[in-house]
C-alpha cells in the first residue's frame, strides 16, 4: 500500500526543516539587533568548508554523536540523563590516566583504557539509577549534583597525580594512534576513534530493535504499568538503562584523546560541553540514530565554522549557540505542529479514497 | 416517556480512518428525559459516534443537532458547552492526582478549586451516593470507584446529555442496580443518558429506546418493552445468543496453584489481603466472586509476583513462587488477562505485533535467546488476529486504533497462546459482544480439558456461574465463603459478595 513515499519522506523532513528556518531567522535577528551584519555572518557560515575544517567537522560529529546516543538509550525509556557531562568528564580523565600510566602497550593500552572509560561513565550514571530506585530522588537532579561532584573531583585528582607544567596540569601524556589523512598534513587528521561513535549508532539501532533488553526498555519508556506487568523489573532496568547511558557517555571524548590531546588536562586539551550538545541533538534527531547523526552534523558544523567568524566578521562565534538553542527548542515545536498536521493530512486522503470508493460499491 | 422534546439528532453521520469505515450514514434520535441504548458488535462504531457528539472526533460527514439547533463540535470544551458529557470506556483520569484535583481540572471556573468546589463534590456524591472521598488519590481507586467519579465529573460540569460507554462492564450486579438507579434519577430531572452496552438484559431492563450499530451504521432500532434479548442479538450479529455452560467436570487430582495463609498490606499497614487460601488443580476453573475494590486486583497482582506478600507462601505446582519476579512466573507458564487493559495489558502506540510480544518478551516465538523474532513474533500475531477474530486493518495498525472490544481480545489470544499451565483471568469477556464472548468461553473451555488450571475473576455473575468448577467469594480482602456453581443462584453470591448472610 503506502509505504515509502516521497510525501511522507517530505513530511519526516518537515520537522527539523521548520526548526532549522526558525533558528536562521532568529539569528539573523539578533546579529542585527547587535548592530552587526547578518550577510557577512551568513556567508561566513555557507561558506564551503576548508579541508581542515572539514576533517574538524567529522570529528565532532564522532564525538556529538556518540553523546546524542548516550542521552538517547535514556530518553527511550523516559529517563532524563542529564549527567552526560559528569560522566564522560570522569572517564575521560580515569581512562587518560590508565592509558598515561603505560601499564600496557599499544592496542591492549588503548582498548583497556576505553574500558575503564566505559566502566567509569556507567558507574558514575548508575549511582543517579540507584539513587532513583532507593530513595525515589529523580535523575535529573541527581544527575545535574553528580556533574558538579566530577567535575571538582577530576580537577582534586588531576591537581594530585597529574603532571605539573608550568601553571597548568594534565596527565602523563600518551602515543597518539595516527589516524587518516584524507588531505595534506597540516590540514589533520580524521582519528580512529570515530569509529567509537559509527558502532555507537549501530549498536543503538540493533538493542533497540533487535534485542529483547530494547523491547523492554521501549516499553518502559510507553508505560511503567505495562512495562512492569509484561515481566520487566523496573529497578533493575532503571539502572541498566543509566549504567548503559552513562557506559556510552564514558567514550565520548576517546577519539579526541588518542586522535590528538595525548592527556587530559582541565580548561587545555580536554573538551568539556560535549554532553549538554549531545543532549540537544537527542532532541533534535527525537532519539532516532539517523535523525541524531543529521543533528550533530549540523551542531558540529556550526561549532566548527564559527570558529571562521573571528577573523571574516566581527560576529562573535558564541552567536552560533544562540542558533544551536533556538534549533532545539524549535524542534520539539514544529514536531508537534507536523504531526498533527500529518494526522489531519492523512486523515483527508484515507476519506477521499473511500469516499470514491463506497460511492463507487454504494 | 415524560416528555417529546428531542435532546439529540445525529443525520448522515460518517467517520474514517486509515483502512477503517468508523461510521457511515448514521441516524439517531435521542428523546429528552429518556435512557437510550447503543448496541452493536465490536468494531460496530458505537464509542467513535459517541466521540463525535462529545467532540472528541471530527466527523467527515453529517449533521449534530442539540436541542433542535444544529451545531458544531469541534472539543470536549464546545460539548460540555451545549450540555453533553461522555465518561470514556476506558477512563481519563490523572492517576497522581486526587479526587477532587481530578474533578475540577479544566473546569477551575465553575466552583473554584477550593472550598466552593469541595461542598459541590459533596453534594453530587451524596445526591447519587457515590461516596467520594475527595483528598484520596486516584491512584489508590478501584475500577468502580474511578467510574463514579466520571459520572460525577460530568455531572459537575452541567452536563444534560450524558454519554456513558459500557458504563456496566467493569460493575457487579448490585453496582449495576444502583448505577440504573442513578441514570432513572438523571432521566426523571429531564437529563437524557446515552448508553452502550454488550448486556443485553441490562438494555432491556434501563433502556426507553434501543438502536441498534453494524458494520459503522445504524441498522434499526427496537422497543425494549416488546423486544426479546434472541431478537436484539441476532440483530447485532446476525447469530444466537450463546450461555455459558459447563460440560462434565474436567477436574483432575494434580494441584496447580495453591495460595497458603497469603496476607499483603499496603504501605500503612493495613492488610489488603488478609489469610487468602485456595488451590486450583489442573483441568479446574476457580471463580472469584466479589464486588470490586475487594482485594481482587491485589490478589492477582499477588499471584503475578507483581506484589510481594508479608506472609504466607505461594506454589505453582511444586515449586515454592512466592518471591519470583513476574518475567519468571510468565515464563513457567502463566497467562495474565489483567482487568485494566491500558493500564497493564497493551503498549496503546505500539503496533500489534509488538503487542503479541508484550508479556512474552522471551518466549517462542517472540524470541530467540536475546533477540527478538520479528517475523515469528508477526506471524503468530496473524494466527491470534485469525482465531479470535480481531477486528484490524492489519498487524502494524497501533493497538489504540483499535476498538475496546478487539483489543480485549487480542489480550485473550495472547495469553491463551504457547500453552500456559495456568491462567488468571480479570475479566476475560470484559466490553467483547456476544458472539465473541462465546469463542472467548469456547477457547477456555477447550484448553481446560487440555488440563489448563484456571484463576477466573469476573463481574459477570452469570459467567462466573457458568464458567467455574468452584465459586469463592472475596470479601474485604478475605475468601469468606465457597459455592457451588452447579446449585448457587446469583442472589446467594450476591448476599456473600456484600456480606450478608448466604442463604
Ligand atoms: N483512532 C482510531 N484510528 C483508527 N481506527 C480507529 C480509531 N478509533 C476507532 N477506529 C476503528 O473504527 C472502528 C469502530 O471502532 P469503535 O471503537 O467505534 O467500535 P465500538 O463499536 O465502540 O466497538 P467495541 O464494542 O469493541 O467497543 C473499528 O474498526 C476501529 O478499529
Ligand atoms: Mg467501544
Amino acid at each position: 500500500m503506502k509505504s515509502f513515499n516521497p510525501r511522507a519522506i517530505g513530511l519526516a523532513l518537515l520537522g527539523p526543516a521548520i526548526a532549522i528556518v526558525a533558528s536562521v531567522l532568529v539569528t539573523t535577528l539578533v546579529i542585527a539587533a547587535v548592530g552587526s551584519s547578518p550577510g557577512d555572518f551568513w556567508s561566513t557560515m555557507f561558506d564551503f568548508p576548508k579541508p581542515r575544517s572539514r576533517v574538524d567537522i567529522i570529528n565532532q560529529t564522532a564525538m556529538i554523536y556518540t553523546a546524542a546516543v548516550a542521552a538517547a538509550i535514556g530518553f527511550r525509556m523516559g529517563l532524563f540523563n542529564i549527567g552526560l557531562e559528569g560522566q564522560y568528564t570522569l572517564a575521560s580523565y580515569a581512562a587518560a590516566a590508565f592509558a598515561g600510566g603505560a601499564y600496557l602497550s599499544g592496542f591492549a593500552n588503548v582498548f583497556v583504557s576505553l574500558l575503564i572509560a566505559i566502566a567509569v561513565g556507567a558507574a558514575w550514571s548508575a549511582i543517579a539509577g540507584i539513587l532513583k530506585t532507593t530513595r525515589g530522588v529523580s535523575e535529573v537532579i541527581s544527575t545535574i549534583m553528580l556533574n558538579s561532584i566530577a567535575i571538582t573531583l577530576v580537577g582534586y585528582l588531576l591537581n594530585k597525580y597529574g603532571v605539573h607544567e608550568g601553571n597548568t596540569v594534565h596527565t602523563t601524556r600518551i602515543d597518539l594512534v595516527s589516524g587518516w589523512t584524507p588531505f595534506e598534513n597540516r590540514d589533520g587528521e580524521i582519528w580512529t576513534l570515530v569509529i567509537i561513535a559509527i558502532l555507537a549508532g549501530v549498536g543503538f539501532w540493533v538493542l533497540l530493535n533487535k534485542t529483547r533488553f530494547g523491547f523492554d526498555l521501549r516499553a518502559s519508556g510507553q508505560s511503567e504499568t505495562v512495562a512492569k506487568a509484561s515481566g520487566v523489573n523496573p529497578h533493575r532496568m532503571i539502572i541498566t538503562a543509566m549504567a548503559l547511558s552513562g557506559g556510552v557517555a564514558g567514550l565520548i571524548w576517546m577519539p579526541a584523546l588518542f586522535g590528538k590531546a595525548t592527556n587530559f588536562g582541565l580548561g587545555t586539551t580536554f573538551q568539556a560541553g560535549l554532553g549538554f550538545l549531545g543532549i540537544a541533538v537527542a532532541l533534535l534527531g527525537r532519539n532516532r540514530p539517523i535523525g541524531m547523526l543529521f543533528g550533530a552534523l549540523l551542531f558540529a558544523y556550526l561549532s566548527v565554522k564559527s570558529n571562521d567568524l573571528t577573523f571574516a566578521t566581527d560576529v562573535s562565534p558564541s552567536i552560533v549557540q544562540i542558533t544551536q538553542g533556538v534549533a532545539v527548542l524549535a524542534v520539539v515545536v514544529a514536531y508537534e505542529v507536523v504531526r498533527r498536521w500529518r494526522a489531519r493530512l492523512e486523515q483527508r486522503v484515507v476519506s477521499q479514497e473511500l469516499g470514491t470508493a463506497t460511492e463507487a460499491t454504494a | 416517556m415524560t416528555q417529546e422534546s428531542v435532546a439529540v439528532e445525529l443525520r448522515g453521520i460518517g467517520k474514517r480512518f486509515p483502512g477503517v469505515i468508523a461510521n457511515h450514514d448514521v441516524d439517531l434520535t435521542i428523546r429528552a428525559g429518556t435512557v437510550h441504548a447503543l448496541i452493536g458488535e465490536n468494531g460496530a462504531g458505537k464509542s467513535t459516534l459517541m466521540k463525535i457528539l462529545y467532540g472528541v472526533q471530527k466527523p467527515d460527514d453529517g449533521t449534530i443537532s442539540i436541542n433542535g439547533r444544529e451545531v458544531a463540535l469541534r472539543t470536549p470544551t464546545d460539548a460540555i458547552a451545549n450540555g453533553v458529557g461522555m465518561v470514556f470506556q476506558h477512563f481519563m483520569l490523572a492517576d497522581n492526582l486526587t479526587v477532587l484535583e481530578n474533578m475540577v481540572l479544566g473546569a477551575e471556573k465553575l466552583h473554584g478549586i477550593g472550598d466552593r468546589a469541595r461542598a459541590e463534590i459533596r453534594r453530587i456524591s451524596d445526591a447519587f451516593g457515590f461516596g467520594l472521598q475527595p483528598d484520596v488519590l486516584v491512584e489508590k481507586l478501584g475500577v468502580a470507584d474511578r467510574q463514579r467519579l466520571e459520572i460525577a465529573k460530568v455531572l459537575y460540569r452541567g452536563a444534560r446529555i450524558i454519554i456513558l460507554d459500557e458504563p456496566t462492564a467493569v460493575l457487579v450486579p448490585q453496582e449495576v442496580d444502583a448505577l440504573f438507579a442513578n441514570l432513572r434519577e438523571l432521566r426523571n430531572a429531564g437529563n437524557a443518558v446515552l448508553f452502550i452496552s454488550h448486556k443485553l438484559d441490562e438494555v432491556l431492563d434501563i433502556a426507553d429506546d434501543i438502536t441498534v450499530m453494524r458494520r459503522g451504521t445504524t441498522v434499526g432500532t427496537a422497543d425494549p418493552r416488546t423486544t426479546t434479548k434472541r431478537e436484539l442479538a441476532e440483530l447485532m450479529v446476525g447469530s444466537e445468543l450463546p450461555s455459558p455452560e459447563t460440560e462434565e467436570s474436567t477436574v483432575t487430582d494434580t494441584v496447580q496453584l495453591t495460595l497458603a495463609d497469603v496476607t499483603l498490606a499496603d504501605e500503612f499497614g493495613r492488610n489488603l489481603l488478609t489469610d487468602v487460601s485456595l488451590s486450583i488443580r489442573r483441568g479446574e476453573i476457580l471463580g472469584i466472586a466479589g464486588v470490586e475494590g475487594n482485594g481482587q486486583a491485589e490478589l492477582v497482582e499477588t499471584i503475578m509476583g507483581m506484589r510481594i506478600p508479608g506472609a504466607g507462601r505461594i506454589h505453582l505446582g511444586t515449586e515454592d513462587v512466592t518471591h519470583w519476579h513476574t518475567r519468571k512466573l510468565r515464563e513457567a507458564g502463566i497467562g495474565y488477562i489483567p482487568e485494566d487493559r491500558h493500564r497493564h495489558g497493551l503498549l496503546l502506540d505500539a503496533p500489534l505485533w509488538e503487542n503479541r510480544i508484550l508479556g512474552h518478551q522471551t518466549q517462542a516465538p517472540n524470541a530467540k535467546g536475546p533477540w527478538i523474532n520479528r517475523s515469528g513474533a508477526r506471524k503468530d500475531t496473524q494466527r491470534i488476529v485469525t482465531e479470535y477474530d480481531v477486528r484490524a486493518p492489519g498487524i502494524d495498525t497501533p493497538a489504540r486504533a483499535l476498538s475496546g472490544g478487539n483489543q480485549q481480545k487480542l489480550i485473550v489470544g495472547r495469553e491463551m497462546s504457547g500453552d500456559p499451565v495456568l491462567l488468571i483471568a480479570s475479566h476475560p469477556t470484559r466490553g467483547v459482544d456476544v458472539g465473541a464472548q462465546a469463542a472467548i468461553w469456547d477457547h477456555i473451555k477447550r484448553a481446560r480439558r487440555a488440563g489448563l488450571a484456571v484463576l477466573l475473576i469476573s463481574a459477570d455473575l452469570d459467567e462466573l456461574i457458568g464458567l467455574s468448577d468452584t465459586i469463592q467469594v472475596i470479601l474485604r480482602g478475605r475468601l469468606v465463603g465457597t459455592f457451588d456453581p452447579a446449585s448457587v443462584t446469583p442472589q446467594d453470591l450476591g448476599a456473600a459478595m456484600t456480606g450478608g448472610e448466604a442463604a
